[in-house]
């Protein structure tokens, strides 16, 4: 119990974190002045992220209901726009993304045995893998923009559903919705990718600046626990949006 | 360490002692705060100025319709009108009122702990809070939306010229705000109780805010992916909820309610949480059946998550579909009931004091009990499309919400002002201002209820002259209604200054809350308290004598 017995009129109150100076026997820097100990800290923190993600999870949750209620209405045009999306491209970033989370599971490895320079040198490569995640997605969109199938005034898709050979016809309104849609989910995710890098760039500073040991590393492990949300977003847009309407 | 119940008479008075109130004076102790209580009071500021500016649009709805013509404002202006109201009052007033002030305040204390678990993040949530506030006034003052403040598609992304976006960018701000505050709690709740503080001792106000927390984190993030695809569609013309383009506006209405309707649960379990610690606390019982009313708050959180259709069985849903919603929402009454149910059973025998805080509580379950009977009426298919979008709607919710949620949160602030002040308010003038906001609710409201079941359509400029009598009474009790809300606002603050200085538990109270000073110092308690009791062992408290420092 750090509970200070201090009389609450001493001027120590009128600081934020004072009450925590008063009586230890080991000094915690990282220990903030309402929590009782190390632990219940940790607990919480890593309580606490585990319902951002619940958050996050509702929020895509949005996006892959209305992907889901309109695919099954509008098939053909989803299965042609679906189609016309790059596998290869999509299948090199999901590997990308697999190894950045192994880097990072490594990463919260190093800094739990307290490695300094091995913590630092995976959080960098897990933002290069980030980075490069992005500018293959980067280079998809410019494909789009090419083929004229970014929805908007300049949209344009004659394409039809390859249907085992058999070509069918869509409506291109549908298959705007189709990337419509394609557009948001990925968009969204690809904004998440960004505050990931801006994350992981942080966090490799201040490990870097030594301020994780082996007995507080949580900033590590939560927002490790981000860059896994964010890679199994990934994990189910890629199926769904790349693989489950190609038959052929 | 020593069990702690401090007995009120040892617990110093609020004279020189220093406390979270005196720690600082400078404005910038005030913005920068990271304590609980401080920032629950910047809320009370904030919340309260939007309750007056959402009540202005109240009046000039209710001018409008005292006569039948549209002769104090355009169609155009009315549809602002409301639409500013609504927003104002569900998004920036009902949505954030009793969990932000009174729930800010009171979970840590509650729960024996120092603040909340994240503090900073807490400080966040209020200043995203003012942004989203400070958004919507701009906007607000640039012309308005006039959407509704259910931005309902196609009104929203193709036919209104207003600033649908400014507003919508608000809203989703607000909603940050709001999962913020849930996930503080959440994880308050779970990891920083006091040594003892058992699930099954907590207060059933923790056990409300637990479940309303759980709507925050698990609805919010919905409705603003909604209002983010509503954006989109309106800047890209994409087609995401327009049928021109392959999408569909009844998907808006399903994401909108998802959230929408679990937001009504937002609303009124924290009230009802108030509410169980009145009704206890002034009969001097234990709460009758405290499990049942415990866990009928996290059944009301779970089963609000599945009637959200009930909003559009006339938009186009299949009948079996309708069937089942109507269904579930019957199935939501039961919970409810259950509180009902038990609040009067533990008054039964109780020796109960109608102090005024007790008397909004009356007022609570009087009012809530209506606004739910007839929640279960437009659950029902039958009446639902005869009564859909008339004024019977209209009553309907504002039982809820303002016989509700408002009579709960002002029961509150008058039963914790002392905590929150230490000083007492004026107990005549209060009890006074608790009786004009009943009779000025009920007339402002019960005559919509006939209004609405003779066929008077809600969101309307003007009406048939045959409606103007029921609209004149709706007028003056609004008119009632406003001096009882102003009242209070004029002897809290007369309270602060004059009103008589409350000791640590000037309502021989049981909570964790009642055994520290008032007002309580910067980190809440001098050792932290280990509860060895149940909650509300009113029977273990020896009677004080009440009347002393209430009489003014």
């Amino acid at each position: 119990m750090h509970n200070s017995p201090a009389t609450p009129g001493s001027t120590a109150a009128q600081t934020v974190a004072p009450a925590a100076t008063m009586d230890h026997e080991a000094f915690n820097p990282a220990l903030r002045h309402h929590f009782a100990d190390a632990q219940q800290q940790k607990n919480a923190a890593s309580l606490g992220m585990w319902l951002f993600i619940v958050t996050e999870i509702m929020f895509f949750g949005g996006m892959f209901c209305a992907y889901l209620i309109y695919r099954v209405a509008h098939f053909n045009a989803f299965a042609a726009g679906s189609q016309q999306l790059n596998i290869w491209l999509g299948a090199v970033n999901t590997a990308v993304l697999i190894v950045s989370s192994v880097t990072v599971v490594l990463a919260v490895k190093a800094a739990e045995s307290g490695k300094r320079k091995v913590l630092v040198g995976y959080l960098v490569v897990t933002v290069l893998l980030g980075l490069t995640f992005l500018v293959i997605k980067g280079f998809e969109y410019a494909e789009k923009f090419e083929k004229h199938h970014v929805p908007g005034p300049t949209f344009n898709f004659t394409e039809k559903f390859d249907d085992n050979g058999k070509q069918i016809p869509v409506n291109p309104k549908e298959a705007e919705l189709f990337f419509s849609l394609y557009f948001a989910m990925t968009g969204m995710h690809a904004l998440h990718m960004i505050i990931g890098c801006g994350l992981f760039t942080g966090l490799a500073i201040m490990a870097w600046k030594g301020h994780f040991t082996s007995d507080y590393f949580t900033p590590i492990e939560n927002g490790g626990l981000y860059w896994h949300l964010v890679d199994i977003i990934w994990i189910y847009l890629f199926p769904l949006l790349y693989l489950i309407s190609r038959h052929t | 360490m020593a069990t702690t119940s401090i007995p009120a008479s040892q617990a110093p008075g609020s004279t020189t002692k220093l406390n979270y109130l005196n720690n600082g004076h400078t404005l910038r102790s005030w913005l920068l705060t990271t304590d609980h209580k401080r920032i629950a009071l910047l809320y009370l500021l904030s919340v309260t100025a939007f309750f007056f500016l959402g009540g202005f649009f109240a009046m000039l709805i209710r001018l409008e319709l005292l006569t039948p013509e549209g002769d104090l404002m355009q169609a155009d202006t009315y549809n602002k009108v409301f639409t500013m109201h609504g927003m104002i009052m569900v998004f920036f007033f009902l949505i954030p009122v009793v969990p932000a002030v009174l729930g800010n305040f009171l979970v840590p204390l509650m729960v024996g702990a120092k603040d909340l678990a994240f503090p900073r993040i807490n400080l966040l949530s209020w200043y995203l809070y003012v942004i989203a506030g400070a958004l919507f006034l701009h906007c607000m003052l640039n012309g308005g939306v006039d959407t509704g403040w259910t931005f309902y598609t196609p009104y929203s992304t193709a036919a209104s010229n207003t600033n649908v976006i400014e507003a919508g960018l608000a809203v989703f701000i607000v909603g940050f705000s709001s999962i913020f505050t849930g996930l503080n709690f959440i994880v308050t709740i779970h990891r920083m109780r006091a040594p003892g503080l058992t699930w099954s001792r907590l207060p059933l106000f923790i056990w409300a805010h637990y479940a309303t927390s759980l709507i925050m984190i698990l609805g919010t993030p919905v409705v603003a992916i909604t209002i983010v695809l509503v954006a989109v569609e309106r800047v890209f013309h994409l087609g995401i909820f327009d049928p021109r383009l392959g999408g569909d506006p009844l998907l808006f209405q399903h994401l909108f309610w998802f959230y929408s309707h679990p937001a009504v649960y937002i609303m009124i379990l924290p009230s009802m949480g108030v509410i169980s610690e009145l009704i206890t606390c002034f009969s001097r019982k234990r709460v009758f059946g405290y499990k049942f009313v415990a866990l009928s708050s996290i059944a009301i959180a779970v089963i609000g998550f599945l009637v959200w259709a009930h909003h559009m069985f006339v938009a186009g849903i299949s009948l079996y579909a309708a069937m089942v919603f109507s269904f579930l929402t019957f199935l939501v009454g039961v919970p409810s009931a259950v509180k009902v149910f038990n609040w009067t059973a533990t008054l039964y025998k109780g020796s109960i004091t109608y102090a005024t805080p007790m008397l909004y509580a009356f007022g609570f379950i009087g009012l809530f009990t209506i606004g739910g009977l007839t929640g279960l009426f437009l659950g029902t298919l039958g009446i639902d499309v005869h009564v859909t979008d008339t004024y019977f709607v209209v009553a309907h919710f504002h039982y809820v919400m303002v016989g509700g949620v408002v009579m709960g949160f002002l029961g509150g602030m008058h039963f914790w002002w002392p905590k929150i002040t230490g000083r007492m308010y004026p107990e005549y003038w209060a009890r006074l201002s608790a009786l004009l906001v009943f009779v000025g609710f009920n007339l402002t409201f019960f005559p919509q209820f006939v209004l609405g079941y003779v066929g008077m359509p809600r969101r309307y400029w003007q009406y048939p002259p045959e409606f103007q009598v029921l609209n004149v009474l709706s007028t003056a009790g609004a008119s009632v209604l406003a001096v009882g809300y102003i009242l209070p606002m004029i002897y809290f603050l007369w309270s602060l200054r004059y009103g008589p200085i409350a000791d640590a538990n000037p309502w021989n109270a049981a909570g964790l809350e009642w055994q520290t000073a008032s007002p309580p110092p910067t980190f809440n308690f001098d050792q932290t308290p280990v509860v060895t009791w149940e909650a509300y062992n009113y029977d273990e408290i020896p009677e004080k004598e009440l009347e002393a420092p209430v009489a003014q």
